[in-house]
């Protein structure tokens, strides 16, 4: 069962300088009890899809949205978020539907106690009183193992570590167990062993609830282990999906194929240059500005397979040999 | 250089027992708690470590950017916390930086000529208005950038242009020495490999000597000579790449190692994550720092702080188990 089914989803902002289409024909399925992952660089338009999804583009945005985004809630009816009346969406925002973003301190409240931050979600959503928020409250900071949580619970956002303000937000997302977790690069300020603690953590409350997680990230290292299934963004559009372990062992997309090829990590399965120097792999040029795209393919400007029909139209999202989709007219179609 | 005879076994940089403290004496953050390395020649000396190890400390020590509480640094056998402000100036054109934001480190009220043209009238390096436009055309070639960009001002720039141009200026002056403080950080991962290579090559061309700060252990294997790695503004380990990344020795480098998860599904991560956070500065645990994490840790550890130890092989071990496997931790 899919749990959430994004088929054809656009954004776009009507801008001073011209219309910016962040987000173009975007499909992906989120299966229930797994993991998608959307890779992507600065401007691929990855943020933009799980803030369209949430609904929390900003009104003075002037945003055009397009597409469906069926979400499967838990009495198993399927509901189109983009189109879901505003105060149905608010009893889905936070409920079923959570979502933990990068930066926590910037995302929890300053003037009020974490406790008081996690029971206003259960107060609002389950109904429960003062107190028997408060406790539940205190629970959940026990469940994202938060060390003496009875002092924590009344202690404020700048008096914990970064790496606790992080559970806090998982703690927050978790109160109303929620069937889909957003997870906007969740780990990408933390140092390596507190994202470690993170990511352990986010799998073992996936494995308790059975949630479906849409991970965000830039990280390779990071989705190669965490995610089921991987969407590939670049320039507002997905250029390959796959299945996680179809993606890293046949990319079939050459800015995918770029991606995995520039890590330092790669480099040693490479032989050395003709000088004999050692270099790593380098996608030349940088994405192209989001008001004046290339005519056809959007990657073709910084793409070593580039011919000349590449530049004539965007190519399809098509189904490839490998296991997956990719859009580039050079990856033979599934037969 | 000062009169001093160099030989040829004079590290380039040495420091020596490096210690900064911040904020009131008798609470002090302890950034920096004695730090001891040195940085050959020719060789590229990564300097690894978390949040609050001390490492952007260390970078601007080393350039005499901040004052240190105590140690020393020295260039070429010259110790820099004694020389002179105008010898110190003489000296910047030894020994330059590239910051980590190259959206804050460079004025945005400058054009680019004017940000490279700048370095090159403090230090006399290009005399008239035709071998200053001749030079800063040189420079930004140099770091594959088109000349004419030279009239722009950094907000026309991408990230990784941006960067380029941070390397521009820190070459404009011939530098021996660069600290790259965490130059990638802020990049993409398809302009990271870019500005890796540019490094690379540069450093070939001009024999430069760095120090590269980072927490990406991947670009820090590829790209240096030796390690150290820096707990709580101390040295853990010290190892040539190869040997570090192969065997690690301190329980704290297995654990970073083991933290950093690598971009293939297939390699099985079934590490146990460090537990607890980094302890405060201000109040680092006794004796060994990293051991309230530590998975090896036994009671003598709380006893007395461990000493750096030569471990042979120009490796380094400030642990006192030896009894603990090499290798990254399962």
């Amino acid at each position: 069962m899919n749990r959430l089914d994004v088929r054809g989803l656009s954004t776009s902002f009507d801008t001073d300088e011209g219309l910016i289409r962040a987000v173009a024909d975007v499909s992906f399925t989120i299966r229930a009890g797994k993991t998608t992952a959307i890779v992507g660089e600065s401007g691929s338009g990855k943020s933009v899809t799980s803030l369209t999804l949430m609904r929390l583009l900003p009104r003075t945005a002037n945003t055009q949205v397009s597409g469906q985004a069926l979400f499967v809630n838990r009495a198993g009816q399927a509901l189109d978020l983009l189109t879901l009346p505003e105060p149905r969406m608010r009893a889905i925002r936070g409920d079923e539907m959570a979502m933990i973003f990068q930066e926590p301190m910037t995302s929890l409240n300053p003037v009020f106690t974490i406790g008081e931050q996690i029971a206003e979600s259960l107060r609002l959503h389950k109904g429960l009183d003062g107190a028997a928020a408060r406790a539940q409250a205190l629970r959940m900071l026990e469940l994202v193992e938060i060390p003496a949580a009875t002092q924590r619970v009344r202690e404020y956002p700048h008096q914990l570590s970064g790496g606790m303000r992080q559970r806090v937000m998982i703690a927050q997302a978790m109160a109303c167990d929620p069937t889909l977790l957003i997870a906007d690069e969740p780990t990408t300020a933390l140092d390596v062993t507190i994202q470690a603690q993170i990511l352990a953590l986010m799998r073992r409350l996936q494995a308790e609830t059975g949630m479906s997680i849409l991970f965000i990230t830039h990280n390779l290292g990071v989705v190669a282990h965490h995610a089921d299934d991987v969407a590939v963004m670049y320039a507002g559009r997905i250029v390959e999906a796959a299945p996680v372990k179809d993606l890293f062992a046949r990319p079939q997309h050459p800015y995918t194929r770029g991606l995995l090829a520039c890590l330092p990590s790669q480099q040693r399965k490479r032989p050395p240059a003709a000088d004999g120097k050692r270099r790593l792999y380098a996608i030349r040029g940088q994405v192209s500005s989001p008001l004046a795209p290339p005519p056809g393919c959007a990657f073709e400007p910084r793409c070593d397979k580039a011919i000349a029909a590449c530049r004539d139209a965007m190519p399809a999202l098509r189904r490839d040999d490998a296991g997956g989709s990719a859009r580039c007219i050079l990856v033979p179609e599934a037969a | 250089m000062n009169g001093a005879a160099v030989s040829a076994a004079t590290p380039l940089i040495e420091v020596k027992r490096l210690q900064k403290f911040f904020g009131p004496a008798a609470r002090p953050v302890r950034a920096v708690d004695d730090v001891s390395f040195t940085i050959q020649r020719g060789e590229t000396l990564g300097l690894v470590g978390e949040s609050g190890s001390g490492k952007s400390t260390i970078g601007r020590a080393l350039l005499r950017l901040i004052d240190s509480t105590s140690g020393s640094v020295s260039y070429r056998g010259e110790d820099l916390a004694s020389a002179s402000g105008s010898r110190m100036r003489a000296l910047r054109r030894k020994l330059q930086m590239i910051f980590q934001d190259p959206y804050a480190s460079l004025n945005p009220k400058m054009r680019v000529r004017d940000i490279l043209g700048e370095a090159l009238h403090v230090h006399g390096l290009a005399k008239g208005k035709g071998a200053t436009a001749r030079r800063i055309t040189e420079l930004l070639q140099l770091v594959g950038l088109p000349p004419e960009h030279a009239a722009r001002y950094p907000h026309e720039f991408s990230g990784g242009q941006r960067q380029r141009i941070g390397v521009a200026r820190a070459l404009s002056v011939e530098p021996e020495f660069i600290v790259a403080d965490e130059p990638l950080s802020a990049l993409d991962v398809s302009i990271q490999s870019q500005v890796v290579n540019l490094l690379c090559d540069l450093r070939e061309q001009f024999s430069l000597t760095m120090l590269f700060i980072s927490h990406d252990l991947d670009v820090v294997e590829y790209l240096c000579d030796r390690v150290v790695v820096l707990y709580l503004g101390r040295v853990m380990e010290i190892a040539p790449t190869a040997e570090l990344f192969a065997r690690p020795l301190h329980p704290y480098t297995q654990a970073l190692l083991a933290a950093s998860p690598k971009p293939d599904p297939l390699v099985e991560s079934v590490h146990v994550p460090l537990k607890g956070d980094i302890p405060s500065p201000v109040d680092p645990p006794s004796g060994c720092v990293f051991r309230t994490r530590c998975p090896h840790a036994i009671d003598a550890c709380a006893q007395t702080r461990p000493e750096p130890r030569d471990m042979g092989g120009g490796r380094v071990k400030a642990c006192i188990r030896d009894d603990i496997q090499a290798g990254a931790a399962p």
